[in-house]
């Protein structure tokens, strides 16, 4: 919507094509408030955050499209053609010379983080649990372990307590939380559930539903399997991380980053495929909603330039130096300002965030703290690339 | 001999006791003659068994020699998947399989596989060297050093394949009792009273044990023949549609004695599957995973196809083979009258299943059943189109029909509310039943995103609460309460 919106405040005819019923995407059953804090200064709950975009849409010349599955995406001509299903209107075709991809990404599952044992009911994803609560009305189970502690399994944690079922436990791989700093002391220490943090989810047992699951620590990197504990339950929440949704991508012929299994882009965010801009979690996973509509905005600013003739001048290729998992988007062009998202791979106090450009230092920023969950921004303009020449290769670490 | 179709009250000229694909296709089979057929399965679902989880293979007939029963029946079996498939539509396909040698010895086993199998009547059997098998399957390993190909084999859709057998069988008269756990049976005159563990009793002239893991119990309870079903656990992964090592061809190292290897599965489906492992379980429930068995199928895998990688894992999964014996076990018991024993079904038991069909048939009529042939039968049943496999124009046509095709409930597997309802209206009311017949849950999210509206499509339909829906029958409920 965010993108839409700049593309229609741009002057530019704008179609959303959404396969669920209504618009908002999975803001909707995010019922919790946290949102809205940087975009609206305001703290705001998912569905009070999605209906204010909701509310300029509708007063927008957007054409909307809900209920409308796209199933292919190719080129077609000078631009691009969509095939979508609905049950209101069949088939339908999309022609358009522009396409922004804001799919969303999807949670890791069982099967994903291959964790062995039996196969009973009540196995979920946090998210599907997330669903089933707060829109649909229905409780998974009452005696819950989160597996992962990523922002979706410590807010289901919470909520889970608050509707009465007991949160035995959360299990988490590293040594250090996969969710917001925030969320472990709001989700976790206010409620008193165990954190079992550098703990493997070894075994999933109960032949019908879920009996219980065993874990054992990990030390020095290796798994103690002697020290191995059942922890029973009816339910297992997995909070495994997420992935980009890219298959309609894919098949589009974009490229993906490994490191983000979302599409390269310039520093217009845009693909590959010349025309097709990416923004939000289909680009990579962001911590916040706010930065994913900050992002999604400037897609659809780029988009309209690019509609308009405006190309990138004389780019700069962005890498993701010491300690850095990646930095989005690749590239960045000198002449104007460039807002960057970085993930840490590491947890630090009194960090730095060190810019290098052909190797030479070029700026340092301090950073209280750094750790891989909470995505940490950069923003560059010209005078500080002024002393790019062609083919500058800017380099970004932490130290 | 019973009357057909006028309800002659619990009387059946035959039970089949298990509806995986053994029952399903003896059940099919005798659907052709006019004979009341009662299936009988203690699951909620057909092919909830042992069918459900293999490698789903349709064999190239040179792995056993032609001394046991099995290569026989699996060299008929084979032959007839092609007539069955333009029956009733389930998904399969002749790919082919190749068996890869990566050292020079191993070259030696594919010769004698090579010599087996054209003695046992394989078609198209060819010894190959290292290019023809790259040409074979352009993702091998660069280290083969040739192999054998079976340009017969093929792969199934195992659970579709029960399904469509068991709804025909249905269409010509035979009766399907689900949640119908044979506890008790009693021979009384030239009958066989049968009870189940929750107090229902039917009568039958014939019975047919093909219980599967279980068939030995049921032996006891008919007083027959003492034996023991050995499980044997079979692991698996199954790797997304858009994994780069989805092979063109079944891919199967040289077998060992004990069993077939490790082998790269393309599904008919897109997707593929590596494993199984072989190992011997107490336990015939312990369908579990375990992280040892699991690395060794990544590294089996990868010794033939390199580009295997665990992050194209979708999900992990076991069977449990029966085994009793090295042979399969299919006779008319010499203890208990008028019953037939089908067990040790193992590999390749699906590849032999129709021609099993074929086999118990005859030793029925050895037995005395009188066989007359329905001249009503009729041996197609309707397809239900997938949304997936249509063209934008042919989508579009069947939305006119039907708006529910329209509606993408699973969006991995790309299947509509019309195929969840045509699942439904067709008696697979668990999760788990759904999902073999529609592949919604099946993909890459595994259900994530299409489980609740599954549950509630469920709901609608059957008017079941959210208490009844389940993911494989009673004990597995879904759901744990309504705020």
């Amino acid at each position: 919507m965010a993108a839409a919106l700049e593309l229609d405040a741009r002057g530019k005819s704008v179609a959303i094509v959404e396969r669920e019923a209504s618009l908002g995407g999975i803001l909707e059953q995010c019922v919790h408030a946290g949102f809205g804090l940087i975009h609206f200064k305001e703290e705001l709950t998912g569905p009070e955050f999605a209906e204010r975009f909701e509310g300029r849409v509708a007063s927008s010349r957007i054409e909307v499209f809900c209920g409308c599955t796209v199933l292919g995406l190719e080129p077609d001509g000078e631009g691009h053609a969509l095939t979508s299903a609905s049950s209101s209107l069949g088939v339908l075709g999309f022609k358009a010379r522009a396409v922004v991809l804001a799919m969303g990404c999807r949670e890791r599952n069982r099967g994903n983080v291959r964790i062995p044992g039996s196969r009973p009911a009540g196995v979920y994803t946090a998210g599907l649990a997330q669903r089933l609560v707060n829109i649909d009305g229905y409780v998974p189970g009452k005696e819950v372990v989160v597996v992962g502690s990523g922002d979706i399994g410590l807010i289901m944690a919470r909520r889970m307590s608050w509707i009465g079922c007991k949160v035995r436990a959360v299990v988490e791989i590293l040594p250090y939380p996969s969710g917001l700093a925030r969320n472990i002391v709001q989700c976790l220490e206010d409620f008193s559930i165990p954190l079992y943090l550098s703990h493997l989810t070894t075994r999933i047992y109960g032949d019908r539903r879920v009996e219980g699951i065993e874990v054992a620590p990990i030390e020095n990197g290796a798994l103690m399997a002697h020290k191995s504990f059942a922890i029973p339950c009816d339910t297992v929440l997995l909070s495994v991380g997420l992935v980009p949704e890219n298959e309609l991508s894919r098949g589009a012929g974009v490229e993906l980053n490994p490191m983000t299994n979302g599409p390269w882009t310039d520093s217009y965010l845009m693909t590959g495929v010349p025309g097709v801009f990416a923004c939000g979690n289909v680009l990579h996973v962001h911590d916040l909603v706010d930065y994913a509509v900050e992002e999604a905005t400037r897609a659809g600013r780029f988009a309209a330039r690019w509609l308009d003739g405006s190309r990138p001048e004389r780019e700069l290729r962005v890498k993701a130096g010491a300690n850095v998992r990646y930095i989005a988007p690749a590239k960045v062009e000198p002449g104007r300002d460039n807002k960057l998202y970085l993930r840490s791979m590491i947890v630090k106090n009194d960090a730095a965030l060190e810019l290098r450009l052909d190797g030479e230092p070029l700026k340092s920023y301090k950073k209280a703290h750094v750790q891989p969950s909470e995505m940490l921004t950069a923003t560059l303009g010209p005078e500080d690339l002024s002393g790019a020449k062609p083919g500058s290769v800017l380099e970004i670490g932490i130290a | 001999m019973g009357v057909r179709g006028t309800g002659t009250g619990d009387a059946y000229d035959v039970a089949i006791i298990g509806a995986g694909v053994c029952g399903a296709n003896i059940a099919r089979r005798l659907s052709a003659y006019e004979l009341d057929v009662v299936l009988l399965d203690k699951e909620l679902d057909v092919s909830f068994g042992v069918s459900k989880a293999n490698s789903g293979i349709v064999h190239g007939g040179f792995h056993h020699s032609r001394n046991c029963l099995k290569t026989v029946l699996e060299i008929r079996g084979a032959a007839m998947f092609d007539r069955l498939k333009a029956e009733l539509g389930f998904p399969f396909e002749r790919c082919g399989i190749v068996v890869v040698a990566l050292h020079e010895d191993e070259m030696r086993v594919i010769e004698q596989l090579y010599l087996q199998g054209v003695g046992n009547g394989a078609i198209g059997l060819e010894m190959c060297s290292r290019e023809r098998m790259l040409e074979l399957e352009p993702k091998l390993s660069p280290e083969a050093l040739g192999g054998l190909y079976a340009p017969c084999g093929g792969i199934v859709e195992p659970y579709r394949f029960v399904f469509s057998l068991v709804e025909s069988a249905q269409k010509n008269g035979v009766r399907l009792c689900t949640g119908w756990k044979v506890s008790s049976a009693k021979r009384e005159g030239d009958l066989w009273r049968l009870g189940s563990e929750d107090g229902r009793i039917l009568s039958a002239r014939y019975a047919v044990n093909c219980a599967g893991l279980y068939a030995d119990e049921v032996s006891k309870i008919f007083g027959a023949e003492d034996f023991e079903v050995r499980g044997r656990k079979g692991e698996y992964y199954l790797l997304d549609r858009l994994a780069r090592a989805v092979p063109s061809r079944v891919v199967f190292p040289v077998p060992s004695e004990l069993s077939k290897g490790m082998l790269v599965v393309p599904t008919v489906e897109g997707t593929a599957l590596i494993g199984p492992t072989a190992s011997a379980v107490e336990d015939k429930e312990d369908a579990s995973t375990t992280m040892s068995a699991l690395e060794s199928i990544l590294m089996s895998a990868r010794s033939m196809i390199p580009s295997v990688s665990e992050a194209d894992v979708i999900t992990s999964f076991a069977g449990i083979r029966p085994t009793v014996g090295d042979d399969f076990y299919i006779d008319l018991s010499s203890k208990a009258p008028a019953l037939v024993q089908v067990a040790g079904i193992q590999s390749p038991g699906l590849t032999a299943s129709p021609a099993i069909g074929e086999y118990v048939k005859d030793l029925l009529k050895k037995a005395g059943l009188r066989l007359v042939e329905r001249p009503d039968w009729d041996p197609y049943i309707e397809d239900v189109p997938r949304a997936r496999s249509l063209d934008p124009f042919g989508l579009d046509e069947a939305v006119g029909k039907d708006p529910r095709y329209g509606d993408i409930v699973c969006r991995c597997e790309g299947v509509s509310e019309a195929e969840i309802v045509a699942a439904i209206r067709r008696g697979h009311t668990t999760l788990d039943g759904i999902k073999y017949f529609t592949r919604a849950q099946m993909g890459r999210c595994q259900g994530g995103f299409c489980t609740y509206r599954i549950i509630k499509i469920l709901m609608r339909e059957t008017g079941m609460s959210y208490g009844e829906i389940t993911k494989r029958g009673a004990g597995s409920e879904a759901l744990r309460g309504e705020l």
